[in-house]
Formats: structure tokens, sequence, C-alpha cells
């Protein structure tokens, strides 16, 4: 049914129709509404969940993860510090192989302390064995969770849905929940692997000498690398049964034939195309790859889409300090080492801290990369605030 | 003699927590953590933080436990332990014994709110505290449990600060069930541990461990240890139930802390050629306020 909700309503609707088991609840923005609006659900008996509020987002990490392992399905949302926060749990859990489905509202991270906007948060644990996932709307972001649970319950690996906090957290948009049925239909009840459970003792969490700790993380890399089959299933199942595109690997728009195509992800894509629009009326030929699967990273699904383009500009919320853009980084090792060396692909960061990234910024990038390539530029960086010494 | 009370004083060997584990001989944890799943019987899981006990019980692929066994980091056993026990909830599964425990480091120190978090909420959990009075697994380092006086890698001059009381602090979170225990009194460990698996909410058991490594004494004194620090006051015997101490273990024969302090290794340096420092008569005055505290 369309509803003209809040994206963390939307997120909280949808998740109470995947029925979760536990969840595991403590208050970061600008997460907070999320778990507000389920512990509201909980409280009018709609969903039959365990809702435990805990002391810290460490210790929701480690509910979900002892409740996981006790054969639930569970969920928990967080922001920025609460992600650092959870980091070692975060981990853990991967290693352990248990399908949790958690929300990260992005936001950026300490210090200056900044409540609002940017990608930094889950960037910190991308290499801990989660699958990410971007959404680039409320209608995703909602959508992306049916998928989440069903994607990681295949894989036995945990699933961040990341979703840009206030942007699409606080904005109330047109979103089609759907009926519990539907949702029953495509998401089976979990059925665990390993339980804790008297019935059947095994232990769960045994450590690892070195004989065979190295297999474990080749297993678990493996295992991320071959989720890539499930995620586009299950985004193509999805499309079937519900009748809308949602996650999948990446999307596309108008870069067939693009002389400069942007890569980004999440909510800034809406501008992106936005932009693209323009451009094309002014007779501009600019595309778009949108990257829906963060990790595991798509790399082949990139080459394919852009091997003819020469001009390739990198946009992100995140940074690698002393290093330079994370998914730049990324996009340039997509490429073979050899081929076509005056390939360019330029960096740009924006939107650090919740700054706008406008219409016109993204016009100056286009113009920019035009002219020459950009090894890495802040986009709408003021720096009249910035003294001569630290420029 | 009822049959609840005879239930209650018989000693269980089950040996859910099975031979072959790799701890050092005399090792108190590993007594501790035999008698503990022994008492509370093949419907539990155990769920342990990393620590010495997880070290020695459970390397892959050949742990020692016979009950499900769910470990995985350092502090957060209590708050994985209320997770399990949010599924048993929501899943209408059970009733199951869950057991979440650590040694002090991870209770004291670095878990501390967890568990916190843990009794506040309710969950229905037993809580076990292996306390050997340092982190023993990383080569000995000062906790918060580490007595006054005592010598740990990190205190090489002796541990400047008292001891934390954390059964009077979990007692204080209005939890139904606290008792203290040691390894040298089976009957009365065990007891304890059915006598909190038969309430239904957060219990907490501080059960002293010697350690014969960091304590620096010989594997055969760990009983013996554990009698005087009980005979001396430095470790008091006690229940609180709904927040009165009750059952309190007394002292027939006090005997002087110099006793107990002799024995070990970690308080050679309070002695100087066999003679007591001023720093004993400071311990002797710890335990006499427990004497006085506790009415031991």
């Amino acid at each position: 049914m369309l509803k003209q909700i809040e994206g963390s309503q939307a997120v909280a609707d949808v998740v109470a129709l995947c029925r979760p088991n536990v969840i595991a609840a403590y208050p970061i923005t600008p997460q907070t509404h999320i778990v507000e609006d389920l512990a509201l659900i909980v409280g009018q008996g709609k969903l039959d969940a365990e809702f435990v509020n805990v002391e810290s987002e460490f210790s929701a990490a480690s509910v979900v993860l002892g409740a996981s392992a006790a054969g639930a399905r569970t969920y928990t949302a967080t922001s920025s510090q609460g992600l650092l926060l959870m980091a070692e749990v975060i981990n853990c859990i991967s290693g352990m192989r248990l399908p949790i489905v958690l929300t990260c509202a992005n936001r950026a991270i300490s210090a200056p302390l900044s409540i609002w906007n940017d990608q930094q948060d889950s960037m910190a644990v991308r290499d801990a064995g989660w699958i990410q996932l971007f959404a680039e709307d409320n209608q995703e972001a909602a959508d992306l969770h049916i998928q989440a649970y069903k994607i990681a319950e295949q894989t036995f690996l945990p699933v961040m849905v990341c979703m840009d906090g206030f942007i699409l957290t606080h904005a109330f948009e047109a979103v089609d929940i759907p009926e519990q049925k539907q949702v029953d239909d495509f998401l089976p009840p979990f059925k665990p692997r390993h339980i804790v459970d008297p019935r059947w003792p095994r232990g769960i969490g045994l450590y690892a000498d070195p004989r065979f700790y190295m297999e474990t993380r080749y297993i678990l890399h493996r295992a991320m690398e071959k989720s890539e089959k499930t995620i586009k299933e299950v985004s193509a199942d999805f499309a079937k049964k519900f009748g809308r595109d949602s996650g999948g690997f990446i999307k596309t728009y108008k870069l067939k034939d693009a002389d400069v195509a942007i890569v980004s992800m999440g909510s800034v894509v809406g501008t992106i195309k936005d932009l693209i629009d323009q451009l094309e009326e002014e007779g501009k030929k600019v595309g778009l790859l949108q990257i829906c699967s963060y990790r595991p990273f798509p790399r082949q699904e990139i080459y394919n889409v852009l091997k003819d383009k020469m001009n390739i500009v990198v946009l992100e919320k995140c940074i690698s300090l002393g290093r330079g853009g994370i998914l730049a980084s990324d996009i340039r090792w997509s490429f073979p080492r050899a081929e076509k060396k005056d390939r360019n692909i330029s960096s740009f960061i924006a939107g650090l801290g919740g700054r706008n990234i406008t219409a016109d910024d993204l016009r100056y990038m286009v113009e920019r990369v035009e002219k020459e390539p950009v090894e890495l530029e802040f986009l709408g960086l003021k720096k009249e605030l910035i003294a001569d010494k630290d420029l | 003699m009822n049959e609840k009370a005879e239930e209650l004083d018989r000693v269980e060997k089950k040996d859910l927590f099975g031979s072959g584990h790799r701890a050092c001989g005399g090792c108190g944890q590993a007594l501790a953590a035999r008698l503990v799943h022994d008492a509370a019987g093949e419907n539990t899981i155990a769920c342990v933080a990393t620590g010495c006990l997880e070290v020695f019980s459970s390397p892959y692929p050949d742990p020692s436990w016979r009950i499900p066994f769910l470990h995985s980091l350092f502090e957060n056993p209590a708050a994985v332990a209320s997770g399990v026990e949010a599924a048993y909830k929501a899943l209408r599964k059970g009733p199951v014994n869950i057991i979440a425990q650590a040694g002090d480091g991870s209770t004291a120190d670095i878990g501390f709110q967890c568990i916190s978090g843990m009794f506040e909420r309710g969950h229905n959990v037993l809580y076990v505290c292996y306390d050997n009075e340092a982190y023993m697994n990383t080569g000995v380092q000062r906790s918060s449990f580490t007595p006054y006086g005592a010598w740990t890698s990190t205190t090489p001059m002796g541990n400047p600060t008292r001891k934390k009381n954390l059964p009077l602090i979990a007692a204080d979170h209005g939890i139904p069930y606290v008792a203290t225990a040691t390894v040298d009194d089976f009957r009365d460990l065990q007891r304890k541990v059915k006598t909190a698996l038969s309430i239904e909410g957060p219990k907490y058991i501080h059960i002293l461990v010697p350690c014969p490594l960091g304590w620096g004494h010989s594997g055969e004194l760990t009983v013996k240890i554990c009698r005087l620090a009980k005979d001396t006051g430095l470790f008091p015997i006690f229940e609180i139930r709904e927040g009165k101490i009750t059952n309190v273990q007394k002292i027939s024969v006090k005997v002087p802390v110099e006793e107990y302090l002799k024995l070990q290794g970690r308080f050679r340096f309070l002695f100087k050629r066999g003679v007591p420092t001023e720093e004993v008569a400071v311990i002797q005055k710890i335990a006499n306020q427990n004497i006085e505290r506790f009415n031991l």
C-alpha cells in the first residue's frame, strides 16, 4: 500500500513485516526513529518479538549475535559512533557467519562531532565481511531490508543496509509498503545452520590457531564473492514478485552513450540524474553508474559497463585520510593495469558532515573533468575558512 | 532432610566440562567451571568470555565441552547471554539454564557495562565470575579485582588500590540472588549454582579461583589457599537474596592474613627476611573490616 511516510517509518514497517524475533535498540541520531517506530509496533502487539533496550551499541550488536546464534531472526540499527562502537562485534558476527541484518543510517564520524550525513561510518567497517547495500531512496531502503534477510539467510553473511541519514531517514516520501502475505511468500522462515541448543551440544566461536585461522578468512572472502549470485537472484526475484527494481549489484542511467561517466552511491544519485537530464538538453552526454552493492564489490560489472569510458568521475561522501577517495580507489582497481593508460578517473569528495551537494556543484564537477582529470578535489570546499598554512 | 534439600546438597559429577582441557595444574578456574556446569546439568548453554577458560577449553577442533558453548568476545558474554535468552523467549523454547561467565578482568573492568545492563534489564541469566584477581591469560596484569599489595606485571611495586566489591554492586541492581563461593567447598558452590538457577531473573555468583601461575603458589595449594582466604576474612562467603545479606559463612577460627599471604609469591615482597612489613597490617585491616561488615 502506498503511504506518505518518513523513511525511518518505512524501514520499521518493512522490518516488522520480515518478522524478526529479537530486536536490539539503542538510540543514536539519525537512526533513532527506526527503533522508536519498531518499539511501538512491538508494544502494540503488531509484531511478536523480543525488544531489548540495551545500554550501548556494543551490547546491541552482542545481543543480536547471541540471539542469532540461538536461532532467532534479528534486527538492529545504528549510525556513526554507534557503528564504530560496534566494530569489534561487527567483525565477530561475520566471522561466526551469523545472518544478522542491520540498518546503518549513514552519518559523519567525530571529531568534530557532526550528526549530519556522509558515508564515513559504514566505510569504516567495509572490510569486516558484511554485505553492504546502499539505498537510493526510501522505497529502495524499504525494499532492501526485505531482500537483506533473504540474502543473509541464504549466504550466512550479515547484511548492512546503508541509507543516508536525514536525507532519507527523515524524508517523507510515498513508499509502497507491501502486504504481510507478499513478504511471507518472498521470505521463508529462518532456518539456522548451527545453533546453541542443549539437544545438540556444539561449540560456536571456538578459537583457531595458525593451522586453521587463514582458511576461515579465505572461506569468508569466497563467501562474500559468491554472494554476488544471491544478491542478483534475490533482486531479480524481488522485481518479479513486487513489480519494481530495487537493489542488485549496479544500476546505470543514460550511461551507454555518455562521454563522461559519474560513479556514486546512496541518495546523491537522485541529484546526479536530474543534472544528467539537464545536461542532455544542453547537448552533453553524461551518464551514471550507481553502486548498489558496495561489498561485495561489483568489479566485473563495473568493468563491463565502464570499459569503453575514457572519462570517469567518482563522487563519494567519504575519504581515506592520507590516501584519498575510497570508492575512487576501488573503481581505479576495477580496470586491468595495462589497459588504456589514457583513461581518466577523477576523484571528488563531497557532502562530508552534511554539506549539501547541489546541482551547481555537480555541474562544476562535470565541466572540470571535461577539461582535465582531477586526482582529488573536495567539492564545495570553503577555502576562506582554511588558514594558508593548512591549505 | 527433605528431597529438595538433599538435591541441593548433592555433589554433582557429570563431566559436562570434560577432561582434555589445557589448564595449568591446580587451576582454580578449571575446577570451578567443572563444578558450576556439573551443578547446572545438561540443559545448559555456556556463554563464555575470551580469557583463560575459553583458551584452555575451546581450541578448534577439540573443545572440552559437552554442553553448548558460545564465545564471541572478551567483554560481552553478559550481552550475548541476554541475546540468547531473548531468542529462547521469542522462539518459545526452553526452559534452559543460560550461564554467562568470565574472569575478573572481563567482569570487573571491560565487560562491566554489559553486566550492569544485563542485571538491570532483568534477563533470566546466571552470571558467574571466576575471580583470580588479575588478567592471567595475558600474563598477570592488574585488574580492578586485584587485591591491595599484590604483585602483578603492571603493579611491580604492589597494587596500591583495594578490590572492587562487585557482589554488593550486583545486589544493588536489585537482582534476586547474589552469592560468593570458593573452589575448596564443592557442596557449597554447587548448592549456590543450583539455588541461583532455580530463581527467575538475573543472578550473580562470584567465585574465588586461585591461579598457581599468577599467584605464585604450587598447584596442590589451591584448595588450602581458598580456605585461608575465607578464614582470614579476606574473601567473605555469603548470599544476598532480594538485597538482604543471608547465610554468611562464619569463620570458626580466625587466621591472621600473614598465613594466607606468605604462601603466595605475589605477596612475597610484603615480608622482609620473613618479617611482615606495614603493608601486611593494611591488609589485616581490610580483613578486619570484612569480618565486621559481614559479621563473619
